[in-house]
């Protein structure tokens, strides 16, 4: 028996039941911090002429202020993915470039004083008309993408629109930063990537080693979105520095719906080319990305991550695209959930659901003569997928919906939609993907990024007491359990012996660039760090008792390691502790061609969704939704599910709820939680899961499955929608009203 | 100077009279475990209970409180609900989960509800982890056959 | 978003308040249940530099025989049939136990149920200087006949005849985007006296005459009244909906009300 594979329940659990969680807003790690409120632009396109502080100087209980011009002063502007004609810092200081935007922080003794002072500062704006700006141009083509289509038997030829929207985790933003002499310890729910750290650094004109930052023990929530605090590490830290204190900031709400990161928008034109029978013969993509008033790191990589798997789960070796990035005078965008996967697969599955019918062919019959059916498989643009069964899962899919009697219950009559979604799902992210940003020659004048490693550190006290240091920093998905249960297979002893500290701090844990939560590659390269430390231990520990008696108990051997290092076996060195790096293969840099491995782990699923569609309301009831996923092995069950479940949450949110809307002057229509509208425990339907696994082929044979059902339920959804209706033309997202709308047309 | 009792402790300490309730517990009192997710009542995050009955804390007042009872997370008793909410995953970041506890622990205290009942409470409460289905089936099997 | 300072003040009786009332002025603010009140404070949407809390005014908390006292909460409303059927779709469970009913009323958002409820029933409202009908107390969205120094004491709610109510709202809880309430005496198949309201689609809660009296209750005169309401209102398109599409959902609502008042 091991004990990775159980469902075990959750180490976390007690302390956040009790009240007990440690969240960055609850920490006190340095005395006498003051409290900070961001003065933000009331428009979203305006030359700033001044910015009148005094008044707010003079506010009862303000230590001080600090401005953009402060800002562009003592930073210099963040670096990222692609080259922009716009320098974007933590705050504006000529332009502000959209509603929202940091343009001066205040500092008090409480934020209510703060926010007494902030509202005191008068800014001067000269209105500027809101613009639209492409920064950001780059075409692919792999095969012989114009004979594909000279050859088709049919091509598709649509238009996508996937909304800008958020995941919006229910705790916001905070930081503390405490400016000390050269360097700046800031505490924050940042999520990672750490390669943001650099960024930050750079910023603040700080070698990396002085740029300390600190995760809390608990993050509620990111889904993508905290990896953008960054942005504040920086601001609040320049605050910490001119005032010669600390200070410290918790975003609220309105804050964090207009200012924070949003999911990028994005418009597709798709074409694909068919022969009669169903083959794919190719793929043409356009897409253009709003990635808000800067691009800010990692963007563009939204537009990139899904790179190698542009071709979705379908046999195709031709396939082009077009990435286009537009700025507009909106909150920058970053990290959201499934991060460009929902983008990608809403135009493709839905490509694929409107060629089946004018195939005249089951959208599932589609799907089984198109998907992959070979391991492994390169993706035209350079995706490998080692390992996976693509059409037992769909039948496994197909099986647990009831999709033939579904079907035959609309033959006879009654009104129901079912929609499909094949969704591959990538994990683990290869760091040099974003360099597609560049072109090849760009590339080769440059340093290559590739890969994705991660660290983790075992130590073992005199009494035998184990504890793990991660640098995966969760946000509840249980990293602190399944690294329990990993550790208690190698070490011999139970989970619950286990120690385990999720905090990361950038000057003494075993982090890399890439260390972090997203790309859902904990179950795969965090799990193959925590291996390898452990076997690491393991083997000490081997060596140990071999030298000393095989029966010695895991005490006895921690006691003699400590206490009596000289009797250890020549040559060991001393100590019992462990740091492991492991890197996820087969993540080279992108090659001459354009081609990259732009995830290290593919999973896959099958979604199957039916609706009702209320003729009077337009309101879409799901009667059944199906997902079934082989994401190889899985390490906890109960663990996984529930990330499974909470990727639909988001996917149907996206699908049926939420849009971030703006009007034409670039304010935000969506900017409190009764105008950005999340589902709540009605609206949702019960998600019926079903699982299959194949391996993957490195690490404990996990692959990461947190974003999967965000990339594929609001395609499912639509198609469910588009399938009632019988049109295509269905937009997200698929409110009551929209719906009704489509209805009378 | 305000008197609130706590969790069943009386506590006394300052409070200018637009500090939120929620801020009282958090800052003033150093009670945590009450969180702040949206400062308009719709997250469902700051919910305690005064007086026996679950409200938002930060739709309150602390001054507002003077001479009341006051429960928070930290002041339930451990049992079947926390166990069932461990047993069903009922929880991932735990940043919503007090308000839903507090929430729970109100309904349950009026009764038996059904599924939908318990799902009509819960829309109070926003979860953007879980999906709602194991909180729902967590109390559910704390309601019993 | 913290709140801006502000005088607190907390009368113990209803003296007391309306004393505070006439000392401030539109200065001042009633803070009874405040689930509507705080968020417009945190927002720093208004800025009162009183709040008059009056939570604690003695006798203000009564409820008998349809009169519901200013501190009555809502999860306490009962005894009124109407009331009880859109009870579930105010708020929440957490703010139905702060929120107040005549909190409710007093703030007249028109996509509140309450105030419809009030309307519909023929109710008015008792104010430390007067009492008005309800018809006569709303004038439109967040805007009723109050004067700043008048502090509402009770709401007088009639039970009713057959009554129904109905809302659609994209979540449960949230404020409609459609709303419609009636009440109707029905004798010998026949309707004798109809009131049928309205809300979300109007600038306040609004009565609609449909020209029900005399009609036969059945689902056919259900169905032209709702086409009627669908005529009589022209709301504007807001965020979440057009205006024919809120026009229709209040005239399917009409028809809904109706057809289950006469059944």
């Amino acid at each position: 028996m091991t004990w990775v594979g159980q469902p075990l329940e959750r180490v976390e659990d007690e302390a956040l039941l009790r009240g007990r969680g440690r969240f960055v807003d609850d920490l006190e790690p340095v005395p006498n911090a003051k409290h900070a409120a961001v003065v933000r632009s009331a428009l979203a396109h305006a030359r700033i002429r001044e910015v009148d502080v005094s008044a707010a100087l003079a506010s009862p209980g303000v230590v001080g202020v600090l401005t953009g011009e402060d800002v562009a002063a003592l930073s210099r502007p963040f670096p990222a993915g692609a080259e922009s004609p716009v320098p974007y810092f933590a705050a504006a200081h000529e332009v502000a470039r959209y509603a929202g935007e940091p343009l001066a922080v205040v500092v008090a003794e409480s934020r209510y004083l703060a926010e007494d002072a902030a509202e005191l500062v008068v800014v001067d704006y000269d209105p500027l008309e809101p613009e639209e700006r492409e920064v950001h141009e780059r075409s692919f083509s792999y095969g012989e993408v114009d004979e594909a289509f000279a050859t088709a038997d049919l091509v598709v030829s649509e238009r996508f629109a996937f909304p800008r929207w958020s995941c919006t985790p229910v705790e916001c933003f905070g930081v503390i930063a405490d400016w000390q002499g050269d360097s700046l310890t800031a505490w924050s729910n940042f999520q990672g990537p750490f390669s943001l750290h650099g960024v930050a650094a750079s910023s603040l004109g700080l070698p990396g080693s002085k740029l300390r930052l600190i995760t809390p023990p608990d993050s509620g929530g990111s889904f993508g979105i905290k990896s953008a605090v960054y942005a504040y590490v920086v601001l609040i830290g320049l605050a910490s520095r001119k005032l010669g204190m600390p200070v410290r900031w918790t975003e609220d709400r309105l804050e964090h719906l207009a200012a924070s990161a949003h999911s990028t928008g994005r418009v597709t034109g798709v074409e694909a080319a068919f022969a009669a029978d169903g083959e794919l013969l190719g793929l043409r993509y356009d897409a253009v990305e709003d990635v808000g008033a800067y691009i800010r790191a990692p963007e563009p990589a939204t537009l990139y991550r899904m790179h190698g798997s542009l071709s979705g789960a379908y046999r195709v070796r031709n396939v082009a695209a077009r990435n286009r990035v537009v700025l507009t005078n909106r909150c920058p965008t970053g990290l959201n959930r499934g991060f460009g996967g929902p983008q990608l697969y809403f135009a493709l599955e839905r490509t694929m659901a409107v060629a089946a019918r004018r195939l005249g062919l089951d959208p599932a019959e589609l799907a089984r003569r198109t998907l992959v059916s070979e391991f492994p498989y390169r993706t035209p643009s350079g995706g490998l997928y080692d390992s996976g069964d693509y059409e037992a899962c769909l039948d496994a899919a197909l099986e647990l919906a009831g999709y033939e009697e579904r079907r035959a219950e609309q033959a006879a009559g009654r009104a129901l939609g079912i929609g499909l979604a094949c969704v591959v799902e990538p994990s683990i992210s290869n760091m040099g993907y974003i360099t597609l940003a560049q072109t090849a020659e760009e590339r080769a004048a440059g340093l290559p990024k590739s890969g994705n490693a991660e660290g983790c550190t075992i130590s073992i006290s005199p009494a035998g007491g184990i504890t793990v240091r991660l640098s995966t920093t969760p946000q509840g998905q249980g990293h602190r359990t399944v690294a329990a249960q990993i550790v208690a297979d190698r070490l011999g002893v139970e989970p619950g012996e286990i120690e385990v500290l999720s905090e990361l701090d950038t000057s003494t844990s075993a982090w890399t660039i890439a260390s972090g939560n997203y790309s859902s590659r904990f179950a795969g390269v965090g799990a193959g760090a925590i291996a390898a430390a452990a076997d690491k231990l393991a083997d000490k520990l081997a060596g140990i008792r071999a030298h000393l008696g095989e029966d010695l108990s895991l005490r006895r051997v921690a006691g003699t390691a400590h206490w009596n290092p000289e009797s250890l076996p020549p040559g060991m060195e001393p100590g019992l502790h462990a740091t492991a790096y492991f890197a996820a293969p087969s993540l080279d840099p992108p090659d001459g061609e354009d081609r990259v491995a732009s995830s290290a782990s593919h999973g896959f699923l099958v979604d199957v969704a039916v609706v009702e569609i209320d003729g009077d309301t337009g309101r879409v009831r799901i009667i059944d939704y199906v997902s079934v996923h082989d994401a190889g092995r899985l390490l906890n069950p109960l663990i996984a599910d529930g990330q499974i479940r909470g990727g639909f949450a988001h996917g149907a949110g996206a699908a049926l709820f939420e849009r971030i809307v703006y009007d034409e002057d670039g304010t935000l229509l969506t900017g409190t939680f009764m105008d950005y509208v999340c589902p709540t425990a009605p609206d949702l339907p019960r998600l019926r899961i079903g699982h299959r696994e194949t391996p993957a082929p490195f690490s404990l044979g996990a692959k990461g499955l947190g974003e999967g059902n965000t990339m594929s339920a609001p395609a499912a959804i639509a198609n469910a929608v588009a399938d009632a209706l019988g049109m295509d033309d269905v937009e997200l997202p698929l409110t009551p009203a929209r719906v009704w709308e489509l209805m009378q047309a | 100077m305000i008197e609130v009792t706590v969790n069943g402790t009386l506590r006394r300490a300052e409070a200018e009279p637009r500090l939120l309730l929620s801020d009282f517990l958090r800052h003033t009192l150093g009670l945590t475990g009450t969180h702040v997710g949206c400062e308009h009542g719709v997250c469902g995050a700051c919910t305690v209970r005064l007086d026996g009955k679950a409200v938002r804390s930060c739709l309150l007042f602390a001054v507002q409180a003077d001479g009341l009872e006051l429960e928070t997370v930290e002041g339930l008793e451990w049992g079947p609900l926390q166990e069932a909410f461990r047993r069903h995953h009922a929880l991932q970041c735990g940043f919503c989960t007090p308000g839903i506890l507090i929430t729970a622990t109100d309904l349950l205290a009026r009764g038996k509800p059904s599924r939908e009942e318990i799902e009509e409470a819960l829309s109070g409460n926003l979860c953007r982890c879980t999906g709602y289905m194991p909180i729902v089936d967590a109390i559910a099997e704390v309601v019993g056959p | 978003m913290k709140p801006p300072p502000f005088r607190y003040e907390r009368p113990e009786t209803v003296e007391e308040a309306a004393a505070l009332l006439a000392e401030h002025g539109d200065e001042a603010k009633v803070l009874a249940g405040g689930q509507s009140l705080v968020p417009l404070l945190n927002f720093r949407l208004l800025r009162p530099a009183v709040l008059v809390d009056v939570n604690r005014v003695v006798g203000l908390d009564r409820i008998e025989g349809g009169r519901v006292g200013a501190t009555v909460r809502q999860s306490d409303f009962v005894g009124v049939p109407l009331a009880a059927q859109a009870l579930p779709s105010v708020g929440h469970l957490a703010t139905r136990n702060r929120g107040t009913v005549c909190g409710s009323i007093a703030h007249a958002d028109p996509s509140a149920e309450l105030p419809l409820c009030l309307l519909v029933l023929g109710g008015s409202v008792v104010t430390t200087r007067r009492e008005l009908p309800a018809d006569d107390f709303f004038r439109s969205h967040f805007t009723t006949a109050l004067e700043p120094d008048e502090l509402v004491i009770e709401t007088v709610w009639p039970e009713g005849d057959a009554v129904a109510f109905e809302e659609f709202a994209q979540r449960h809880g949230d404020f409609a985007l459609a709303l419609a309430a009636c009440s109707v005496r029905v004798e010998g198949g026949a309707v004798t006296a109809a009131r049928v309201g309205v809300g979300a689609v109007t600038d306040r809660p609004m009565l609609l005459d449909l020209e029900l009296e005399g009609e036969p209750a059945t689902a056919e005169t259900a169905r032209e009244a709702g086409a009627s309401a669908e005529a009589a209102v022209d709301p504007p398109g807001n965020l979440h909906a057009s205006s024919a599409y809120l026009s229709r959902l209040t005239g399917l609502l009409v028809e809904r009300v109706l057809t289950r008042a006469f059944a």
